[in-house]
């Protein structure tokens, strides 16, 4: 675990990045983190993803699958990629100041 | 110090075998590379191709006879994991019926979804299906046959081609 400065804050994030205390994010530190993982600008509609997740993450306790988010009319597959290229779980998860997904799928 | 080996960019997995434990494996491997920013393609050859025709590839089956790991099962029936399943059991009718659908409502409990929908999901996720031009000239197949995720059906060769740099994956 280390400390880092995000958007002004200074925030503890782990070793791949992630930060530890979901609570401490803001959407200053999402579009600082989107920067770091090459989305610039964060847009409303990575925003309205990223906020769904946490919402999810508070209720359930894990971030929604990919599936989940298609099934549940959120973001289709195929936007979820195009928003969040190269990785989508685990940046959206990362930007959303999420852990690290842990599913398989 | 020593060098960071290079990270893997593209996996080609090939799906051979038709039961529903021997094609999940790719659907899993091949959407887990897309979702790690990996290029992913899978070519289904021989009785793998079920998973893409279109009467057949929501009715994939447990093999329950010849698995001397039968007993990895038995946990799903809250019986231990060493308790054997003799081959002759799997053989009665009804019993790889039965297998299917329990591995099945494991599966839907554990958020993986179905063939027909995974395979919609991985190239939802910019994957690639590649079907065997041999096995469906031997199986008297044709495109019409094959759900709409097949992007094209391949030559050995032209399979090879499209797997330049590739990790070629056989499952």
């Amino acid at each position: 675990m280390t400390t880092k400065e995000i958007a002004g804050l200074s925030v503890e994030v782990d070793g791949e990045g992630y930060l530890t205390d979901h609570t401490v994010w803001n959407p200053e530190i999402a579009a600082a983190l989107a920067k770091e993982e090459g989305i610039d600008p964060l847009t409303e509609r990575h925003l309205e993803v990223i906020e769904f997740m946490r919402k999810e993450y508070d209720e359930k306790g894990a971030a929604p699958s990919i599936r989940r988010l298609n099934k549940l009319n959120v973001v289709p597959t195929k936007e979820l990629y195009e928003l969040f290229p190269g990785g989508p779980a685990k940046k959206a998860a990362k930007i959303g100041g999420l852990g690290k997904p842990q599913g398989c799928i | 110090m020593s060098e960071q080996p290079e990270p893997i960019k593209k996996v080609s997995l090939i799906v051979s075998k038709g039961s529903l434990v021997d094609v999940y494996p790719a659907l899993v491997m091949g959407n887990g590379a897309r979702m790690e920013g990996m290029d992913a393609s899978i070519f289904f050859t021989f009785f793998g191709l079920g998973a893409l025709i279109k009467k057949t590839q929501d009715n994939l089956k447990v093999a329950t006879v010849g698995n001397p790991a039968m007993n990895m099962a038995m946990p799903m029936l809250k019986m231990p994991i060493t308790m054997p399943f003799p081959t002759l059991l799997g053989a009665i009718p009804g019993v790889s019926n039965f297998a299917t659908w329990m591995m099945k409502n494991e599966m839907e409990n554990l958020d993986i979804p179905t063939v027909p929908e995974f395979l919609e999901m991985f190239t939802d996720a910019g994957g690639e299906v590649f079907a065997c031009k041999l096995a469906m000239d031997m199986f008297k197949l044709t495109m019409d046959d094959l759900c709409d995720q097949v992007s094209s059906v391949l030559t050995v060769g032209e399979f090879y081609e499209r797997s330049a740099g590739a990790s070629i994956i056989f499952t």
